[in-house]
């Protein structure tokens, strides 16, 4: 039993990150249920002794401005992603307490199927979960857990369920899913049940220190300068009226045995950089790219299949393996099945400023469309490279090169259809020696499927030896 | 009513006791609808932050704590349940 009740240790004395010129209140309405919780919470921490290890999440609504209060880690997440920052959080940390906090709004509407999803991986966080049925923050909107009848700014005539259907019970919800091991729903109507809430808090988070899973407590919590009711009414008002549509109630409790834990992420240096497959040298390179050469901007592009993207994949890697800047930007679009993939790949010497290539100096055209699509966009004195097995009608714009090579010809040939992009690869490489054959090599054999790693090595020479063969024959005059 | 003096709170408090400090009160009233010996009151005048405001009567507090717990601003209500001096005395004799 405490001799003095005060304000609890895990808020700051002083509001000092408030922009405000009042730093010793918080920013909210009188009679708002944010400060009782964040008391409940709070007095939690310090009672628990978690402060030194405990992150909040904030959400975007009224308690957007949780770390001005809570002298914890803070993290402040966009609408409706609190629960999947605070599971990257506990991952990344899982001897960390993670106590996400959202509004209605923020939770049950833009954020339902974050909270679904953390909820049915059972993760080992605490979420409170403040209903007001309101959207407070932005003045008094219909929140999805608005009551029937109730007037809101954007159900002036009260909320009907034919139009906006019916409030949306959370803990209902969550309770039917397997992982949640403690879901409650409280109230902060008056004494008693505030006094029952500060109990579900403690325990939502004592089952978190002891890492037992997923546990959200529902505070039905008064809004009054959103429901336009003086403080008092606005309990009296939870209690007439809220409490019939969300019942207070354990709606689970089953703490299992301590979760099996996750293997716990490693930081050290040389065990990241040999799972990305860097070298030393690279990782610890000055951040200036070896050399000065020309910045290669490219578009790869074919039938889903052909494996542009994977092509992309594999030149960026290389040239990152050699130091050099690179990013590679795939483009699925909304195409149909057997639609047309491309992807964009800048190396440079130079840090990447944008990973979109508007005009490329290269491009692979590996179906008719690509070539349609993206010929006119080629910059003047570039190259396009394209399957001349599929693409019969050529209309380049002037000063534009066009190298014909049949791509999927020299692939069926060496037997597999698929390594055509393997044979562009060599084509590439010859044409423009953006990265060196022998560093592409390399991720070729790293690649899974060793059992394509022959046909793939003869296909990158053939693809060079088709292109060399180019490369010597004259270009003809319209094309320089 | 007459606002509370600040200056009334013996340092440390010798009873159960109840701090409210009038600048941090917004003037929900909460406390004082809560509170079972009914020994806070609610002002007339409005303090800095243009609230009316909530004071200890200055006798009875039981020291149980439930105003605190209705309190929304984090800092705005102390209560000594156990006052430290007589817990000394304890240790003492």
């Amino acid at each position: 039993m405490k001799d003095v009740f005060k304000k609890p240790d895990s808020f700051y004395e002083f509001f000092t990150r408030s922009a405000a010129a009042d730093k010793e209140a918080t920013h909210y309405c009188p009679g708002c249920g944010h400060g009782n919780l964040h008391k409940l919470i709070a007095e939690a921490i310090d009672d628990l002794a978690i402060a030194h290890r405990t992150v909040f999440v904030s959400p975007v609504g009224c308690a957007v401005f949780g770390y001005y209060y809570f002298r914890v880690g803070n993290v402040q997440a966009a609408h409706g992603r609190a629960p999947a920052v605070a599971t990257g959080i506990k991952r990344a940390l899982p001897h960390s307490i993670v106590i996400s906090y959202q509004g209605d709004g923020d939770l049950a509407a833009i954020g339902a199927n974050e909270i679904l999803q953390a909820a049915n991986r059972g993760e080992s966080i605490t979420v409170i979960f403040v209903n007001n049925a309101i959207y407070g923050m932005t003045g008094g909107q219909m929140a999805p857990t608005t009551l029937l009848g109730m007037k809101t700014t954007t159900t002036p005539y009260g909320r009907k369920s034919i139009n906006e259907g019916y409030p949306l019970r959370v803990c209902e919800l969550l309770a039917t899913l397997e992982a949640p091991v403690y879901i409650e729903r409280c109230t902060l109507e008056d004494s008693k049940t505030i006094m029952r809430t500060r109990k579900a808090i403690r325990k939502a988070l004592e089952y978190q220190v002891e890492n037992k899973g997923f546990s959200l407590v529902e505070v039905l919590s008064p809004c009054p300068t959103g429901w336009k009711l003086e403080p008092i009414e606005s309990r009296q008002w939870i209690t007439d009226n809220m409490v019939k549509v969300f019942p207070p109630n354990v709606y689970k409790d089953k703490p299992a045995e301590p979760r099996e834990e996750l293997p716990s992420p490693v930081f050290e240096r040389d065990a990241v950089l040999n799972a990305l497959g860097v070298t030393d040298e690279v990782a610890s390179g000055s951040g200036h790219a070896p050399g000065d050469f020309p910045t290669h901007e490219v578009v790869l592009s074919g039938f889903g299949g052909q494996g542009v993207l994977l092509l992309g994949q594999l030149l960026a890697k290389s040239g990152m393996r050699e130091g050099k800047y690179v990013s590679w930007l795939p483009s699925y679009g909304p195409e149909m099945r057997g639609g047309t993939a491309n992807c964009h790949v800048v190396i440079s010497s130079k840090r990447i400023g944008s990973p979109y290539v508007a005009e490329p100096n290269l491009l692979v055209a590996m179906n008719q469309p690509s070539l349609e699509k993206f010929a006119a966009r080629v910059r003047p004195g570039g190259v396009v490279i394209y399957d001349s097995s599929f693409v019969k009608t050529v209309a380049l714009p002037a000063h534009i090169r066009g190298v014909p090579i049949p791509l999927s010809e020299i692939a069926n040939e060496l037997g597999n259809a698929k390594v055509a992009n393997v044979v562009a690869a060599g084509a590439i490489i010859a044409l423009t020696g953006m990265v060196g054959e022998t560093v592409f090599v390399e991720l070729l054999r790293n690649l899974p499927k060793k059992a394509l790693l022959e046909v793939n090595l003869k296909a990158l020479a053939a693809g060079r030896q088709a292109a060399e063969r180019q490369i010597k024959q004259p270009i003809p005059a319209a094309l320089v | 009513m007459e606002m509370t003096d600040h200056a009334l709170l013996p340092v440390p408090p010798t009873r159960p006791w109840v701090d409210v400090t009038s600048r941090l009160c917004k003037g929900c009233d909460f406390c004082v609808e809560a509170c079972p010996p009914r020994v806070l009151g609610f002002s007339t005048d409005i303090n800095e932050r243009g609230y009316r405001y909530s004071f200890y009567l200055g006798d009875g507090c039981t020291g149980c704590g439930i105003c605190f717990y209705n309190c929304p601003e984090p800092g705005a209500i102390v209560v000594w349940r156990q006052p430290a001096d007589k817990k000394e005395k304890k240790v003492l004799s």
